[in-house]
């Protein structure tokens, strides 16, 4: 991120100069931490090894082994469920799980993009997942609801996924923009509008599923639907659209007029206004194309993944979203490359739970702690014994007031 | 950014010299939009003739009064006219330079609700005791988490982790009581919960400056993570051992709980109820009736001048983040011990984050946030009441309201509402 190197950083951009001068070691170190936290919590639940530990004192060996075999199994599960499968029966099926892991990281991208960019312009996109409920809605809708010619189709879908996560974050951005209003607070409870509104929305004749008691919509019409690519997995189309979008977002901001602008602000809003640029309009801008991109998120989720809308289409990915974004760096790339990280974390959680029983919330537990060891670099480094730098204190100003 | 740390943000410094010209025109505006929606569509459209009946009495209650019957369409235009009447009057203050009184927003509040309800309940009849008992009910965690908001943020710190901070206290007292088999233990744990997961959030922002609203949602997400996971190994397949801690028993009060409709509902609780009473006017008196709150309002409104006084800034900070924690987790101890009798994974379904929104809407008063929990309290209540006799709107429309109210509240329609001026800033001393 060379164009971070000026002296002059301020609000959003020191936070993530504190997280860039960290280095790749720190990332890589937070990433360790966190699974080896993780595996300390499989390894005291697992009931094996309480049971060897009983005895600990007359055979130490047992609980040892036991320790190894409750930790080494989970961790082994999670590697086959999310890279290689070494015992599948052809090399095509070892390579499902890779799949599997580009399928959960799709929508991360996407979701990942439109916090990074907020982040970009000094906001905090806590809005991604209301922006992906409503664009998968209207993607959705238009994907079941209407009759068009194949690639038409499918083109006026993902619009409308993008049309609605522009619309559910612009909503943010234009309240920031005209009354000041603090964009987390408002992105917060447009995430619980945006849930309840799909809940009544699947309670409709519209939107229901003929002859379903679950809340669950019609599958997408085949014209609609992303193709995918393998028999065996969900994996589809919808990956390169995510791909294309962190290209467009690459370009955005680094080749872009609008983009300079909204570092502009993201650097420091008061030197912004002085040069000319319009604080309010960048901020709506930023999350118009941000809400936009997890809207699209949405759409791939439901034309591509799922198939069909229902209350849980965006599952935990809005939390993910902002790891995904925070571990990129806030960066187009970044946020691939976490993207790919966690897909991979989700993808092998579901092996782990069915192969050795440990349960899958495991990924939130270690997702959470990657980000807080990477936000607080002293720690990590104190943990590790790594040379203290002077720690920049002014990580905490993203946000400002409540 | 740099000089708006040394100075006072701009947005209070303009509100401070124009005292006695600035208006704000919005509160009455709003006021009078809702009376007038209220009239047209509570009063003026619906079709006369119907009825709404409220029930008074609870059928163990010692006094019985008769359920009171109105006709619906001329109660609800009258306290739709109540409430233009007192947008009038909130005009008028306003007029006169005046600040609209919190008071005058309760009441307009009260009868905005009333108005509603009679209109929503036209033709059939809710017992109004059972709905105040439900409402209580659901607002105990929310007025537990918006105190625990409002001492973290009164010192500046922004506390997104509320939720997290319930649900800790939730799994806690909930496993601790089953252990030992005692209920009053997960009662001490409960606070123990929130105070750890409020730990972690107070070294991370306070010690390391690390972005508050980051390490909540993170922290918010790590609770949820760590109760699912344990849920999953230990509460439900052991459930004998581990998740089966019991309730509180519900304590009448001699006398008080025989008052008519709100005896029962404020005065046969559980204990968790009556601490809850206790600590709202605990809270109200500290934070504005001794030195501890002025301390407290002084490092959120001016951490400089707080250090120059010679309060350690960080260090109030640090104890209030813990404080809020404690009471926090005690709230979470309501969902398991008081209401559920054991405890189930993400039992807290959001509470934290309308808490939250009641801190806002009550601006970061005791009295307010309770207040604007119980409002909304009422809306959840209210919309499962009206599931069973046929709601006029949708559920999920009443489940949006204290979201909905709160966006508004933050953008300024609803009244004039002033955060402490360095609320989620860090302090570094140079």
């Amino acid at each position: 991120m060379s164009e971070n190197s000026s002296n002059e950083l301020t609000i959003g951009q020191r936070f993530f100069r504190e997280l860039t001068t960290g280095g790749t070691a720190l990332t890589l170190l937070s990433i360790l931490l966190a699974m080896l936290i993780g595996g300390v919590l499989i390894v005291v639940s697992d009931p094996d090894v309480q049971e060897t530990a009983a005895y600990f004192l007359s055979r130490p060996t047992d609980t040892l082994l036991a320790i190894w075999e409750s930790a080494s199994s989970a961790y082994a599960a999670m590697f086959a469920g999310s890279v290689i499968d070494f015992e599948a029966a052809s090399f095509g099926e070892s390579l499902i799980p890779l799949a599997d892991t580009l399928t959960y990281a799709t929508p991360l991208i996407g979701a990942g993009l439109a916090v990074a960019l907020a982040f970009r312009a000094g906001l905090l996109n806590i809005g991604a997942q209301g922006q992906i409920l409503i664009g998968a809605t209207l993607a959705g809708l238009v994907g079941f609801g209407m009759d068009l010619p194949p690639v038409v189709h499918l083109g006026f879908a993902v619009l409308a996924g993008f049309i609605g996560g522009a619309i559910w974050g612009g909503i943010a951005g234009l309240i920031k923009a005209k009354t000041g209003a603090h964009e987390v607070i408002v992105t917060i409870m447009l995430n619980h509008i945006a849930a309840l509104l799909l809940a009544y929305l699947l309670t409709t004749q519209l939107f229901r599923r003929k002859g379903q008691a679950a809340p669950i919509s019609p599958f997408v019409a085949d014209s609609a639907a992303l193709p995918r690519f393998f028999a065996d997995s969900r994996l589809n189309l919808g990956l390169f659209v995510m791909l294309l979008a962190a290209v467009y977002s690459w370009w955005l901001l680094s080749r872009s007029t609008m983009g300079f602008r909204f570092k502009a602000v993201g650097h420091n809003p008061h030197a912004a206004t002085t040069a000319g640029i319009s604080v309010g309009r960048s901020y709506t801008a930023v999350m118009f194309i941000g809400g936009g991109l997890a809207g699209i998120a949405g759409a791939s989720q439901v034309l591509g993944t799922e198939s069909y809308l229902s209350t849980s289409i965006a599952g935990e990915l809005g939390f993910d979203a902002i790891t995904v974004a925070l571990l990129g760096r806030s960066s187009p790339i970044g946020t691939v490359a976490a993207s790919l990280l966690f897909g991979a974390l989700r993808a092998g959680a579901v092996t782990m739970q069915a192969q050795t029983g440990t349960p899958i919330d495991i990924v939130l537990v270690v997702q959470s702690l990657i980000v807080l060891f990477i936000a607080a670099p002293p720690l990590v480094r104190a943990v590790f014994r790594l040379k203290v730098r002077a720690a920049s204190p002014m990580a905490a100003e993203v946000g400002g007031k409540v | 950014m740099r000089t708006e740390l040394a100075t006072r943000p701009a947005e209070s410094a303009d509100a401070q010299p124009a005292v006695a010209l600035t208006r704000h025109w919005r509160t009455p505006i709003m006021f009078g939009l809702f009376g007038l929606l209220a009239l047209v569509v509570f009063g003026i459209l619906p079709d006369g003739g119907r009825a709404s009946t409220f029930g008074l009495s609870l059928t163990d209650d010692a006094i019985q009064l008769a359920p009171i019957s109105v006709p619906s369409k001329l109660a609800a235009t009258l306290l739709a006219l109540v409430c233009l009447g007192i947008a009038a009057y909130a005009a008028w203050q306003t007029y006169l330079g005046r600040r609209v009184p919190l008071w005058l927003s309760i009441t307009f509040g009260v009868a905005f609700v009333l108005s509603f309800l009679t209109w929503a309940v036209a033709g059939s009849e809710i017992s109004l005791t059972s709905a105040l008992q439900g409402t209580l009910a659901l607002s105990v965690p929310l007025i537990f988490g918006a105190l625990c908001g409002m001492m973290g943020e009164r010192t500046g710190v922004i506390n997104i982790a509320i939720e997290g901070q319930l649900l800790a206290g939730a799994f806690l007292s909930g496993v601790a009581a089953s252990l030992v088999g005692n209920v009053w233990v997960g009662l001490i744990a409960a606070p123990l919960a929130g105070l750890a997961v409020a730990w972690v959030l107070a070294v991370f922002t306070v010690r390391y400056f690390v972005n508050q609203i980051i390490v909540g949602v993170v922290l918010n997400v790590l609770v949820i993570g760590v109760t699912n996971f344990l849920y999953s190994r230990l509460l439900s397949p052991l459930k004998d051992t581990w998740n089966s801690p019991g309730r509180f028993p519900r304590l009448k009060i001699p006398v008080l709980s025989e008052i008519p409709v709100i005896g029962p509902v404020l005065f046969h609780q559980t204990i968790i109820v009556y601490i809850m009473y206790v600590v709202v006017v605990l809270a109200h008196i500290a934070l504005f009736r001794t030195r501890w709150g002025l301390r407290v309002r002084a490092v959120g409104e001016h951490p400089e001048a707080a250090d120059t006084a010679g309060i350690g800034v960080n260090t109030v900070r640090f104890r209030n983040v813990l404080l809020g924690g404690a009471l926090a987790g005690l709230g979470g101890a309501y969902f398991t011990l008081g209401a559920v009798g054991l405890f189930s994974p993400e039992m807290t379904a959001g509470a934290g984050f309308i808490a939250l929104a009641a801190m806002i809407m009550g601006r970061w008063t005791p009295i307010g946030a309770v207040f604007a929990a119980l409002l909304f309290g009422f809306a959840n209540n209210l919309q499962s009441v009206l599931g069973i006799i046929g709601s006029p709107i949708p559920s999920e429309f009443m489940l949006m309201a204290p979201y909905l109210l709160t966006i508004f509240a933050v953008a300024g329609l609803v009244g004039r509402i002033r955060p402490p001026a360095f609320n989620g800033q860090p302090y570094i001393k140079s």
